[in-house]
């Protein structure tokens, strides 16, 4: 008997110290990767960075045209998406709840959340590159926007979930029609939910690369012609990265510790507007 | 009165409509994201398929010179990537969530949980450049010779350890991948353990189990539907992720028995030549690789959500 005991704890811990294991890998691979960011990053932040232009191999430049270029296209593409994620979150949370076409949405919308984003790219470039013949930054906001919205219609949509029933009975009661219901009471109630959901959608598209690869491609120089093709940094750094040149390499890494950065500021954010709010995720 | 009564009701009434219908459009536009995705992969991928045939999936020539394509070395690539992260990520990521819910002191809990949902925010390009600037040096000089040294005169899986360590390949592929699904696997697996009725949980304590018997014959039997459908949306993710392992995974076609040889992913390969493929041929073999990637991806993913649901269902979640 006490044999067997001495075995079921010897196994114990034993798995035990393997969990725990598992998870400093965990935390180790987080530190490791940071820790690669900030020492490489920090290194190639400079005022030029922000102030210069992509440079040609061998001279000295910044990122600036990509910042530029990045923060257009993701805030376009939020502007894009985010009205349609919340009226079709409302319409799946609230009047589709037990239609057939409701489900069959909702179920699409969750695959399209994990879809590749690279499939996205794909048909994006099919419906505005190739008729228009040529790459331009509208392109790239729609694919980004593509992203972001089953991201916002989930996060939507689960938040209206959470409000409870009595207080759109309520404010029903009071003589308000349903939109006014839905509108002033339920998106009001859900908002910092909603808003956390918007800001998680943002920090997903900053960083997304493979569906701007055909979409906006690239520039090389300033501008902010939506028309056109547009430099981002995350096909900046991708492009630098795999180059043999050290001062592109350098922008590449100082690209990557910027949008990390920005990633984590908006991660944060969205953490602390969650947890304001009443409704608990 | 009573006609201004109702008056006001029929504007109500029209104004309800009218928000319904511009909500129920844009619940549409997710449907025909979806639908148009659809269309546009098969339009595009026809020339393709009707010039090579059924040849198409499990010829390895990919020639853009003949205009001959042939597309299972990027599937083969994908597949067994997309399995390597999973060798690697289900373990490690089920150990985690069974130190957040079992192990970790509960004030620590949240932080170390938090830090572990960062690791998904790290762009995939990101991943990328780490993978290629310090995890596959670290891989060329320790870990595959080790492979090879230790692994590789065995019997039958020697030959996934045998060649030179070019560093960059398939295992480092399939390595950056774990990496990025960890965090996806760890944190369903962590809600889905949280599912467990604690009275199980404790009733098992009660009896004198120890924490592993708890875990492997309380726990995981209780949540197994909710596990397989956290590992399946991990290996959605996998096998659709594109730049971290076009940086890492060589970009050559061709199959190799070994896992240090270099190799190419459906995905890696449509990001590396997309934008250099004039060739209507080469173009539309690289949109059926596209297609090929999308029902594979679908299917993983729904049946993944399906198996979700099936423990949302018992938890009386909607």
């Amino acid at each position: 008997m006490s044999a067997r005991v001495r075995r079921r704890s010897a196994v114990n811990i034993i798995v035990l110290s393997l969990s725990v294991a598992t998870a400093l890998m965990g935390l180790a691979f987080l530190a490791l990767i940071g820790w690669t960011l900030v020492s490489r990053g920090l290194a190639a932040i400079n005022i030029d960075l922000f102030t210069q232009e992509t440079p040609p191999p061998g001279s000295r430049g910044g990122l600036a045209n990509a910042i530029v270029g990045s923060a257009a296209m993701t805030g376009l593409a939020m502007l894009i998406a985010t009205p349609v994620g919340v009226l079709a979150g409302t319409y799946l949370a609230e009047y589709g709840r037990d239609s057939r076409f409701g489900s069959v949405a909702r179920f699409i919308n969750d695959i399209l959340l994990s879809a590749p984003s690279i499939l996205v790219g794909l048909f994006v470039y099919g419906f505005t590159v190739l008729p228009m013949q040529h790459y331009s930054g509208w392109a790239g906001s729609i694919a980004l926007s593509l992203i972001a919205l089953p991201v916002i219609v989930r996060s939507t949509q689960d938040m209206i979930g959470l409000v409870p029933v009595p207080l759109r009975e309520a404010a029903a009661a009071l003589g308000a029609p349903e939109w006014r219901v839905m509108m002033s009471i339920v998106w009001r109630a859900a908002g910092s939910g909603m808003l956390t959901g918007v800001l998680l959608a943002a920090a997903r598209i900053s960083g997304e690369t493979a569906p701007l690869l055909f979409t906006a491609l690239n520039n090389q120089f300033w501008s902010t012609d939506l028309n056109a093709p547009m430099a981002n940094l995350p096909v900046v750094i991708y492009r630098f990265a795999l180059s043999p040149y050290d001062d592109w390499q350098q922008l590449a890494w100082g690209g990557a510790f910027l949008i990390t950065f920005a990633i984590l500021v908006l991660n944060i954010l969205a953490r602390l507007v969650s947890a304001r709010s009443q409704l608990k995720v | 009165m009573a006609s201004e009564m109702t008056g006001i009701l029929r504007l109500y009434r029209r104004q309800d409509a009218v928000f319904r219908a511009v909500t129920f459009l844009s619940a549409a536009i997710v449907v025909v994201v979806l639908a148009g995705m659809i269309v546009f992969l098969v339009h595009g991928a026809l020339p393709a398929l009707a010039a090579m045939g059924p040849s198409f999936f499990w010829t390895s020539d990919w020639d853009t010179v003949e205009d001959v394509y042939g597309a299972l070395a990027p599937i083969t690539g994908t597949l067994i990537t997309a399995t390597i992260a999973m060798v690697i990520g289900i373990p490690v990521s089920f150990g985690i969530a069974m130190f957040l819910t079992e192990i970790c002191p509960v004030f620590l809990r949240r932080p170390i949980g938090t830090a572990i949902e960062l690791l998904a925010g790290i762009p995939s390009v990101v991943f990328g450049i780490w993978g290629l600037f310090y995890l596959t040096p670290v891989l060329q000089e320790y870990v595959q010779p080790a492979l090879i040294d230790t692994l590789g005169p065995l019997p039958i899986i020697g030959a996934l350890f045998q060649g030179p360590p070019f560093g960059i390949g398939i295992l480092d592929g399939g390595i950056v991948l774990a990496i990025m699904v960890l965090p996806y696997i760890t944190s369903i697996t962590r809600d889905v353990f949280m599912t467990v009725p604690p009275l199980l949980r404790e009733s098992a304590y009660g009896m004198g189990c120890t924490t592993t018997e708890v875990v492997t014959k309380i726990v995981i039997p209780y949540c197994r539907v909710g596990l397989i459908g956290g590992v399946m949306l991990g290996l959605g993710r996998a096998l659709g992720e594109t730049m971290a392992v076009t940086f890492v995974i060589g970009n050559t076609y061709q199959i190799s028995a070994s896992l240090l040889a270099p190799g190419t992913t459906i995905s890696a390969a449509i990001a590396n030549e997309f934008n250099e493929a004039f060739e209507e041929q080469h173009l539309s073999a690289l949109i059926a690789l596209g297609l090929v990637l999308f029902l594979i991806t679908f299917a993983v993913l729904a049946l993944a959500k399906w198996m979700l649901l099936a423990i949302d269902k018992r938890e009386g979640r909607r």
